[in-house]
């Protein structure tokens, strides 16, 4: 097993991607769901919304350069709705995004994101606002994320306090977000637990 | 009895199949059923190999091969290099670990939503997983059915368990009946359309109500395949008579007294009467009419009488904007008339024998309008077999419609079937967003397979009831 990664603190620029409901299909088109491994996601982000059908670039925060370097993303609400897709998380890790601070999150792509040790954290929708519009204004800002103060703070002494479930938090933090270990301790139980569901000897009785 | 009354289907099989509470607060869930394909699992079961785990039972995974599969040329190897790459590593997988695979040859291949149910590996009362967001349409049977990512995925076939959080349970209530011409689609079209894309999130939708109890089986899957797009992770129905009766005989339901025993577990998970939820929702199914979406996420819909909204109508209009920017329509003209390029029946939310009859009902003896594309994508290859045996395929093939073999196909065109440029399809599938049809400006138009049959005829959005 990978060695235990405890995530605690998130520092860097931001990079802003307005708008609500942006779908997983959005943050990586199927077709790159075509590759065997992850490792070539981080060329993918976005794609079709940065790239036209002859490979020019489109106006995006993705292709701007005074966003380059960025670690972590603004968005609006319901991100990364739709497809369960974990290429979606992967490629924004891979391009370099090391948590997101967002309005909401769709299920599936939250739990996705703590899988791979990103933090997706919420705030309130002015909050957001304000944030997105410093990042696009002084984009060289610096965000700390600090998970332990549940805390993003910015400037020389700005912070708003964000959320996350408690759960994820403590998986972040304790380093247990990478669950396999933790849940393969357990496979005693788990076989218990299976032999007292009539399901699994075929309701033989 | 006081002990279990009050409870819910949901916190039930939650408590009969927890192992234990994790030291984050989440709930390690043991998981009876995973289904796997080839998209989300290759690189799971290369983190499975590394870290040196088995699959811990392998005799309770499934696999089989439906996204990327082509549905015309289904010849080996794939004229996509990498379609052929990807279904290699899933059979070279499910070879190394032991794990039964109904691949392209098999009778029982299919979309992993089609042929769960279909086997009957899918019963009440379980716990399943699959990587994939449609996993919600297995909740049909009483099922609590986790639509996971490809970690999940690693760590179910590692541990056939999850870590997740218990969330709470809104039950929706479609009262009343639906008129003629209105369908399962349309009825969660307007669920999603009344509480939100984002409206299900931190919930579990169990769907109830005169509506769905007279559902069938297929009904109810088109219901809970889409709770995944109202923002719901699962979504499920109690299982009751129906239920039972569709089960009975199919290959993994036990026989004889076996399936008078599941019967007696299958009946004792159903909510109790008495069962507290955090939220009631009551509709009226009669109120319902045949309904599209006009938008790029399935909340934006509408009947199809009704006009287009206006995009001040909506909590956010940016939002509605930007759909509009996108479809290139205008606010306030009416949906009925607009032309269309494709049609295409199919997907896990409405490619079962039903749904195929329902589209050759209108289809029979007419033709499909000169100049548009239409497909009939069965299912699974069972479904294809029935719809032959009665005939639905020569009725679509002389109206001019193309008769397919089994896959996902056009609902996410991984595989060669997509919308060419700005493309207009009238899609029986879950999914509206930009791009999903395969081309980055293309647009879908969702709506029951009946009314995609009655649209390839005309070229345009009619109302199935002129046809019915
Ligand atoms: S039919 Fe569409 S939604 Fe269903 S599993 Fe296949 S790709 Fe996903």
């Amino acid at each position: 097993m990978s060695a235990v990664i405890k995530i605690s603190k998130v520092s860097g620029t931001a990079i802003p991607v307005r708008g609500n409901d942006i779908d997983t299909d959005r943050i990586i088109p199927a077709r790159y769901l075509k590759e065997v491994t992850f490792a070539r996601m981080g060329e993918y982000p976005f794609y079709d919304e940065r790239f036209d059908a002859e490979g020019k670039t489109k106006p995006h925060p993705f292709n701007d350069a005074k966003y380059k370097g960025a670690s972590i993303l603004f968005v609006n609400k319901n991100f990364g709705c739709g497809s369960s897709r974990e290429h979606a998380p992967q490629a924004l890790f891979r391009f370099g995004i090391k948590a997101i601070v967002g309005e909401s999150f769709a299920a599936i792509f939250a739990g996705n994101c703590v899988m791979l040790g990103i933090p997706a954290v919420t705030l309130g929708e002015r909050e957001m606002e304000e944030l997105i519009r410093l990042a696009e204004s002084a984009s060289q800002t610096n965000f700390t994320l600090d998970l332990a103060a549940k805390k993003l703070s910015y400037g020389t002494d700005r912070s708003v306090s964000v959320g996350i479930p408690e759960s994820s938090r403590k998986a972040l933090l304790e380093g247990s977000w990478d669950s396999t270990a933790m849940l393969r301790a357990n496979l005693d139980k788990a076989k218990t637990v299976a032999a007292r569901l009539p399901y699994m000897t075929g309701f033989m009785g | 009895m006081a002990k279990s009354s009050g409870r819910t289907l949901y916190d039930k099989v939650w408590e009969s199949h927890t192992v234990d509470i994790l030291p984050t607060g989440q709930t390690q869930l043991f998981i009876g059923l995973h289904l796997i394909h080839e998209i989300t699992t290759a690189p799971a079961f290369d983190m499975v190999r590394e870290n040196g785990f088995d699959v811990a039972f392998p005799e309770r995974t499934f696999a089989t091969v439906d996204h990327i599969v082509p549905t015309d040329l289904r010849t080996r190897p794939f004229l996509d290099s990498q379609a052929e790459e990807l279904t290699q590593a899933l059979e070279k997988n499910v070879g190394e670990f032991g794990i039964e695979f109904f691949g392209l040859d098999s009778d029982s291949q299919g979309i992993v939503h089609v042929i769960g149910p279909q086997l009957g590996l899918t019963q009440p009362g379980m716990t399943l997983a699959c990587g994939d967001s449609h996993t919600s349409t297995h909740g049909a049977f009483g099922t609590l059915a986790f639509g996971i990512g490809t970690s999940q995925v690693r760590d179910v076939l590692a541990t056939q368990t999850l870590a997740t959080d218990k969330l709470k349970v809104r039950r929706i209530n479609v009262n009343g009946n639906l008129s003629d011409g209105v369908y399962a689609k349309d009825v969660i079209l307007n669920i999603i359309r009344r509480l939100g894309v984002a409206g299900g999130k931190g919930f579990v939708y169990e769907y109830d109500g005169a509506v769905v109890d007279k559902m069938n089986m297929e009904e109810r899957m088109t219901v809970c395949n889409m709770s995944i797009e109202g923002g719901a992770l699962l979504g499920y129905v109690n299982p009751d008579a129906t239920t039972f009766e569709f089960l009975k005989g199919r290959r993994f339901v036990p026989k004889g007294a076996g399936f008078e025993r599941a019967v007696s577990y299958w009946s004792s998970i159903r909510s109790d009467p008495d069962a507290r939820y955090d939220e009631v929702v009551n509709m009226d199914g009669s109120q319902i009419e045949p309904t599209v979406t006009w938008g790029i996420n399935p909340g934006q819909a509408v009947g199809i009488s009704e006009k287009l909204p206006l995009p001040e109508e909506f909590s956010d209009p940016e939002g509605a904007r930007k759909a509009y920017q996108h479809m290139g329509w205008k606010p306030g003209s009416p949906i009925l008339g607009t032309p269309i390029n494709v049609a295409f029946v199919g997907s896990c939310t409405n490619s079962r024998l039903s749904d195929l009859r329902a589209a050759a009902k209108i289809a029979k003896g007419r033709k499909v309008h000169p100049g548009i594309r239409a497909l009939v994508v069965p299912g699974s290859t069972g479904v294809k077999a029935l719809a032959e045996k009665e005939g639905l395929h020569e009725i679509f093939t002389e109206a001019g419609f193309e008769w397919r073999a089994a896959g996902c196909s056009m609902c996410l065109a991984m595989n060669p079937d997509k919308l060419k440029g700005r493309e207009i399809c009238a899609s029986s599938s879950n999914r509206n967003f930009i791009g999903r049809q395969g081309s980055p400006e293309g647009r879908t138009i969702l709506m029951s397979p009946a009314m995609v049959a009655a649209a390839a005829l005309n070229g345009k959005i009619v109302d199935v009831r002129e046809y019915i």
